[in-house]
Formats: C-alpha cells, structure tokens, sequence
C-alpha cells in the first residue's frame, strides 16, 4: 500500500496515543480501581461458591481468571463514544471533520482504535501481572490457548473498536447527543461478561449469549485463555467475532454516510 | 444557615430548569441510569438463580441491602456532581470565579449542579427496596423506622463526604475521576452484598478506614432483626450510622487544607 | 489611606516539563521534571481610591496573576497586599464581597437561564438586600440599556450584549473595586464604544475603583489616565500615559499629504517611516527641531495639501517598551 495513504490514519493514532499516555494519574487511578473491583467481585463469587456443593459450569478458580482478565481489559469495552468526538459534536466543529481529504469513518476507526487501545495497554499489563503472581489469576491453559487467546483479543479490539465509532456516530443522531450511549453502555456491560460470566447465566439465556456479537469482547476470549474453551473449538469463536466485525464495520460505514449527508444538508 | 439552604434550593430549581431544556437528555439519561444499576441486580438474580443463597443470606436479605445503599447514593449521586468536576472546573478557570464568590466553596459546588438523572438510580433502588420488603420480615416499629431513615440520611452525608475527599484530590492531579470509583461505586458494589460475606481485611478497611459498613451493614442488621455472623451488639448497630456523619465532616476538614493547597500554587 | 496597596508581592510556580514524541510521553508516566518561573517578582504599587488604571503587558507577564492574588484566590509566596485595610487571601469571602471581577472571554453568567435569574441568583449568593438589589439592578438596566435583554437566555446573547449583562453582574453588589480582564475583546467597533462609555461612567459617577487589563491599546487611552507596564513579572513602568510616551520616546509623526504623487520630502531634520499614494508618514525630534519651524520649512519648500503633527500609536510605545526589556 502506498505509504502516504495510510499517513493521516497511523498520524492520528500515534498523536492520540501520546496524548492519552500522558494522564499517568487516570492510569495509576484506574489500575487502583479495578484491582478494588476485581477484589469485591472475586470475594463475592467466594461466598457464592461456598453456599454451594453442585457443580457449576465454571469452577472458582476459573471465576478468578475471568474475573482479572475482565479488571485488566475493561478498558477495551466500548462503554463510552470517543471522548473527541463528543467534543467536537457538542461544540458542532464536528463540520470540520468533513473538510479532511480523508476517508471519514477510517478516519475515526484509527482515532477511536487509540482512544480504546492506549488507556488499555497502560493499566492491563501490570494488572495483569499482579494479578498472576499474587491474587490468583492463572497463567493461561497451554500455549496454544495462549495464541488463540492472542488472536481472540485482535478481534476483540476491532469489536470494540466498531462499536465505539457506532457509538459515536449516534451521537450525531440525537438532539442531546448521548443517550443512546447511555442506554447502550449497560446492556453491552452485561452481555459482554463483566457483571458475571456468561456461563453463569441461566441455561435458557445461553443461546441468546452466544450469537449476539457482545460475548466476541470479553467472554470468548477469557474462555479461550483458560482452556474453557478448547483450541480445537477457537475457529468458531473467532469465526464469530469476524462476521460480526464485519458487519458492525459496514453498519458503522452506512450510518456515518447517512450522518454525514444531514450535516451537509443543515450545515452542521 | 437559613441562607445558605434558601441558596441552595435556589441553585437546585435553576439547574433542574436547565436539564428540563434538553428533556430527551434527561429522559435517555434517566433510562440509562436505570439500566446501569439494573444490570447488577440481574447479575444478582441470576447468581441466585444458580446457587439459591449466598451463606445464610437469601435473595430477600441481599436486596434489601442493595437497595437501600443506592437510595442512599442516588441522593448523594444527584447533589454531588460539582465535586466530581472539581478538575475539569479548575482548568477552564472556573472554579478561580466560585473563589471570587463571598460563599463557601462547598457550598457552591453542591449548588452547582442538581442531577435529577440520578432520579434513575433512585427509583430502581427504590424499587428492589420495597419489592425485598414484601418477602421479609421486617418489625416495623417507631425504631426501626427511624433507624431506616437515619440510614439513608447518614449514608447519603457519608458518600457527600467521599465525593469531597475526591474533589480535594483534584488539586493535586487533575485526572481523578476514576479513582473516585474504586471508593463510591466500588463501594456501593460492595455494600450491595452483605458485609460478613468478605474477608476479614476487606471488612476491616470499610469499617475501620472507610465507614461505610456502618452506614449500610450494621443499621441494616437492625431493621432486618438478624444477628451479626460478625458478633456486634445490637446498640452499635443503632450509633453506627454516626460515624458516616462523622467522616462527612473529617471531610470537609480536608477540603480546606486541599483548599489552602490550590489557593499557594494556583493551577 | 491608599484603596489597595501591594508590596513586594512574589509568587512563583512549578511547571511539568514535557517531552517531545513517543517516548517521551512514556517517560513523562514514569517521571515527571519541573521548572519554576517566577510569575511576581516583587510587584508593588498603590492605588486611590476612584483610580482607573491600565495594566498591561504581554501574554504570561503576570497580569492575570497578580488579579489572582487580589482578588483572593492566591496565596502569594511573600509580600503584602490590602484592599480597603483587608488582606485578600486571609480574608477571601470578605474580601470577595467588596470586589466585581469581569473576565472578557468568560461569562459568569448561567448559560442557560435567562439574564435576569442570573442576576437573581447573584443577588442570593452576595446576600444583597432586595431594596439595595433592585436599586442597583435598576440603575445598571438603566446605564447599559438591559431591560429588553432580562429574558433571553445567556447563551443566545450577541458577545456585547453579554458583555453588557457581565458588567452588571459584577456590579450589582456595589463593589468599590473592579477588575476587568480584556473586556472588550472580541467586541465590535459599536459596543467597543459602549462598553468603554460605561466603564468611564461607572468609575466617575460611582468612584469604583478600576483595574483594567487589555491587549487593545486603544481600551487604553480611552480611559485610563495611569498605566502600569508588567514584564517578567515585574512592574516596568508605571506612570501616566504622556509620561510613558514622554519616556519611551521623544518622537513625533508628521503626516503629509502632498499635492503630487511623485514628490519627495528631505529634509535634514525628519526620517521618512512610510508611505500610501501621495501620503507620506515622517518623524521628528521636537527636541532638535522646533516644530513649528519645522512646518513653515517644509510648507515653504513643497506643494502641499494638508499636513498634521500627531504621536505615536500606543503600540508603537508599548511595543518599544517591550522591546527595551527584551520581552518577545
């Protein structure tokens, strides 16, 4: 590929990148706070277990996996649209954007794709390391697990990443902006895995979790990591995330198009 | 004192004039709310629907107390935001104009903005509260109504008072909401369950430290009538929520040395 | 007694260093180097009751500070400073009772609310009484003509309009002292006007005391008689106005207007500064050369128009005094 093509994309996402790792304290402060939230979760689940003596579709000490991958990769939830672009909606220089020679949805998928992946890459890894070595996380399954978990996450962050534009787009939608945001953040959280694993859900709710393209973000790839589920079954989780990548990318694509032309017709 | 309230109801129904402007924001932001605190109720159902108690706690107990610690927060949540913001207010230079003010900064900032959106936690909360109340068992008498509502009074001054320690921070760093959360929502997300239920230095820190098992834990055990597991009396149960009021005002406190510390090295 | 009295106010800060680049942005998590400047370096000066004084300077000289400090949002490192026998930081709500503080750029007033429970709320939080409120609301509604303006909201005011409104807000508790920070930037040519005809009321029919900060130099000499120059955190100059332009220079303009277009003045005594179509600009020392001399000279040698002795543009004066203390 013609390397000044691609300029303004990797332009933007390395400048968002430097900008986002300057806030060292929201950092440190998110990394104090989900070790706080994985703690409560993990004694929760404690008592849980403890109240029990029939099996369960997850064992305790695959909870606790589940539960630090979930602490060190909440970032990487699109639980919020691009904080710039809000701005830039609020403030309406959102105008602005279309004047880029630039295509606009690669445009914000390389924006938002920093936005989600800096602020991620600062708190998971030491997370995850304390995590290991002192509160009980395991090391993943094998070291197959540990690839097909790799490339499981690749297709999580283009997920989020698909979901955060759509997001922001919505936010060119309504009056006030947000509130489909608002309304969206919970469900996904939930759906996702990060209020309890999905395995833990009632049976009947099983098959619903498993084709919404949510479970793509965080439970798949967690079961993957802990051998919950096998490598011989990855290809059909990452199989999954890709359609669905697909077509969250090509919904992004047609809504910002539309969103697009009403800027042009009210003239921002 | 008379003033200040009458200022402050004053703040209030301007800033509900205001969100009233923008009533689909307020209506999607109430919803959304709503939504938020729900999902973990559902969390909560379904972790019961799998292992029908949680120790000797049954479904009733547990939402009694995840109720009643959110209708203690929503107050808190719907007057607390100006100190949420206490960052974002220094750096566009308009918290130098709540200075240039003859009131007290406290004071302005619980003006300054009156969230009715928080009116979503309220109603949920309020909800599993009373739907818990029809499957317990619950003695109703003249002291135990009143140790309810002193509760949530003491609750909602002891969460005011974390949301002060977290608007002091922001003197020192500017990137401080997040922080915030391991203390308020991580602390509603532990008082959402049983105090007993944790480990001995986890119950030692929010009682000890952080009080606010005696503004959720110990009273509830009273209105609820059950014996502590953890082996308090009855009568610390009734002062407990006294030491919610207490921290609120150790606060304040510190919010004037954070204070004295923004006004020597500006922004 | 002087109205407000500073001495030897300093005041320094600590500033995060920042590195350039990626790596420097991983480097600035792990460590963090600081700086500190000096942004009063022992400032001093008095002013009297009623005063309207200038005060100036380039970005970052210390203006902004130094209102900081008296208005009470500051603690300074050392020095003393009084408003009316008070101590600003000691004393802030006292303090803050006495005082209006307009910023040009930003309102105080509530974006959302209609310009009149703004006010409302103003009255509430200075504990103005209702008969002192509605006197003075009345009588600034009246001075700055805001009557029709009281149920817009803030946020659909034009930028003088608003101004307008923020001058009064500061007002309505009776303040002896204000300070206005650029309060007619962004305006145009008309409400520039008012606002300074305003401003100029304000301080001779009240006796409020006026500190007025600007880049607009022409803010300046409209109003104030005193201008106090601050550079590097340090008063530079601090005198009235023909005083400063006495000693920053000497020269004057002489502006001729010629009858033909391909005529050229020399003369010894004058240096040629520019020229548009048969208007040229020169520049004299009266000191060397009598001026009225100097006119008949020229007017003997040359076909000539029209003509006329002015001085300098102010910016011109400051941009000198700038230039003196290497503050570009």
């Amino acid at each position: 590929m013609n390397p000044s093509f691609v300029l303004p994309y990797t332009a933007v996402l390395s400048a968002r990148f430097r900008m986002l790792l300057q806030y060292r304290a929201a950092a440190l402060a998110g990394f104090v706070t989900q070790i706080g939230w994985g703690a409560i979760r993990i004694m929760a689940m404690e008592a849980f277990y403890r109240s029990t003596t029939a099996p369960q579709p997850m064992n305790l000490e695959e909870v606790v996996t589940y539960v630090w991958l979930g602490q060190a990769l909440l970032g990487l939830l699109p639980w919020n649209p691009d904080t710039e672009i809000r701005n830039m909606v609020r403030s309406g220089t959102v105008a602005y954007e279309l004047v880029r020679p630039v295509n606009l949805y690669t445009y914000w998928f390389s924006r938002s794709l920093a936005f989600r992946i800096a602020p991620t890459l600062m708190r998971s890894i030491p997370l995850a390391m304390l995590a290991l070595l002192f509160f009980g996380m395991q090391p993943p399954a094998s070291p197959e697990s540990l690839l097909v978990w790799l490339a499981a996450t690749a297709g999580a962050v283009l997920l989020t990443t698909a979901l955060t534009v759509i997001l922001s787009i919505t936010l060119m939608w309504t009056i006030s902006g947000e509130g489909v945001a608002f309304l969206a953040a919970p469900i996904i959280y939930l759906l996702a895995g990060m209020v309890i694993p999905l395995p833990l859900f009632p049976e009947w709710a099983q098959f619903i979790l498993e084709m919404l393209p949510f479970r793509g973000l965080c439970d798949a790839p967690f079961r993957l990591y802990m051998g919950h589920i096998s490598v011989a079954e990855a290809w059909a989780v990452l199989l999954h995330q890709w359609i669905w990548i697909f077509i969250l990318v090509g919904l992004g694509a047609w809504m910002l198009s539309r969103a697009k032309r009403r800027l042009v017709v009210q003239g921002g | 004192m008379m003033n200040a309230f009458a200022l402050y109801i004053n703040y209030a129904t301007l800033s509900l004039r205001g969100q009233m402007q923008y009533r689909v924001s307020f209506i999607l932001g109430t919803l959304g709310q709503l939504l938020g605190t729900g999902v973990e109720f559902v969390g909560i159902l379904a972790l019961f629907d799998r292992f029908e108690s949680l120790s000797q706690w049954s479904l009733a107990e547990v939402a009694f107390f995840y109720g009643l610690v959110n209708v203690a927060f929503a107050f808190t949540d719907s007057l607390s935001r100006g100190f949420d913001h206490v960052g974002d207010l220094v750096r566009t230079g308009e918290f130098d104009r709540m200075l240039l003010r003859p009131r007290s900064t406290v004071l302005q900032l619980i003006g300054k903005e009156f969230t009715l959106k928080r009116l979503g936690r309220f109603l949920q909360g309020g909800g599993v509260l009373i739907w818990s109340t029809l499957y317990l068992d619950i003695a109703w008498s003249p002291w135990v109504m009143a140790l309810t509502a002193v509760t949530v009074f003491c609750g909602a001054c002891f969460f005011l008072g974390l949301f002060i320690n977290i608007g002091t921070l922001s003197f020192w760093t500017t990137e401080t909401l997040e922080l915030m959360n391991v203390l308020t929502y991580g602390g509603i997300e532990a008082s959402k369950y049983p105090l007993a239920i944790y480990r001995p230095w986890f119950r030692r820190f929010f009682t000890m430290v952080i009080p606010m098992g005696c503004v959720t834990y110990f009273p509830v055990l009273a209105i609820l009538g059950r014996t502590d597991p953890l082996g308090t009396s009855l009568a610390f149960q009734y002062a407990a929520p006294l030491f919610g009021l207490l921290y609120f005002i150790l606060s304040l406190l510190i919010w004037r040395l954070g204070l004295r510390y923004y006004r020597s090295t500006g922004s | 007694m002087s109205h407000i009295r500073l001495e030897n106010i300093v005041k320094t800060f600590r500033i995060a260093r920042r590195r350039p680049g990626l790596w420097g942005a991983f480097h600035g998590v792990l460590r963090r180097e600081y700086r500190t400047i000096k942004a009063l370096d022992r400032v001093s000066f008095e002013l009297e009751r009623g005063e309207l004084v200038g005060y100036i300077g380039p970005n970052g000289a210390g203006k902004s500070t130094t209102v900081k400090v008296l208005s009470g949002i500051l603690v300074p490192d050392s020095g003393r400073c009084e408003i009316d026998g008070r101590v600003p930081w000691r004393d802030r709500i006292a303090n803050a009772a006495n005082i209006g503080v307009v910023f040009g750029q930003r309102t105080q007033l509530w974006w959302d609310l209609p310009v009149i429970e703004s006010f409302d709320l103003l009255r509430d939080i200075y504990r103005v009484g209702s008969g002192d409120y509605a006197r003075a609301r009345d009588e600034l509604a009246a001075l700055m003509d805001l009557e029709p303006l009281y149920d817009v909201p803030v946020r659909q005011l034009s930028l003088g309009q608003r101004m307008r409104c923020d001058l009064a807000a500061a007002l309505l508790h009776a303040p002896s002292v204000l300070f206005l920070d650029e309060p007619t930037i962004g305006l145009d040519a008309v409400s520039k006007l008012a606002v300074r005809g305003f401003i100029k009321r304000l301080n001779r029919e009240r006796g409020v005391t006026v500190v007025l900060t600007t880049h607009d130099m022409d803010d300046i000499e409209a109003l104030c008689d005193r201008v106090m120059v601050i550079g590097h955190g340090r008063i530079l100059s601090d005198s009235t106005l023909d005083d400063l332009r006495a000693r920053v220079t000497r020269e004057r303009r002489l502006i001729i207007d010629l009858l033909d277009e391909d005529q050229t003045i020399a003369d010894p005594d004058v240096s040629f500064v520019s020229r548009s179509g048969n208007r040229i600009h020169l520049q004299f020392d009266p000191d060397r050369v009598q001026t009225a001399a100097l006119i008949s000279r020229i007017t003997a040698k040359y076909a000539i128009k029209d003509l006329f002795v002015e001085n300098p543009p102010i910016e011109e004066i400051i941009s000198r005094l700038y230039d003196e203390h290497e503050l570009r």
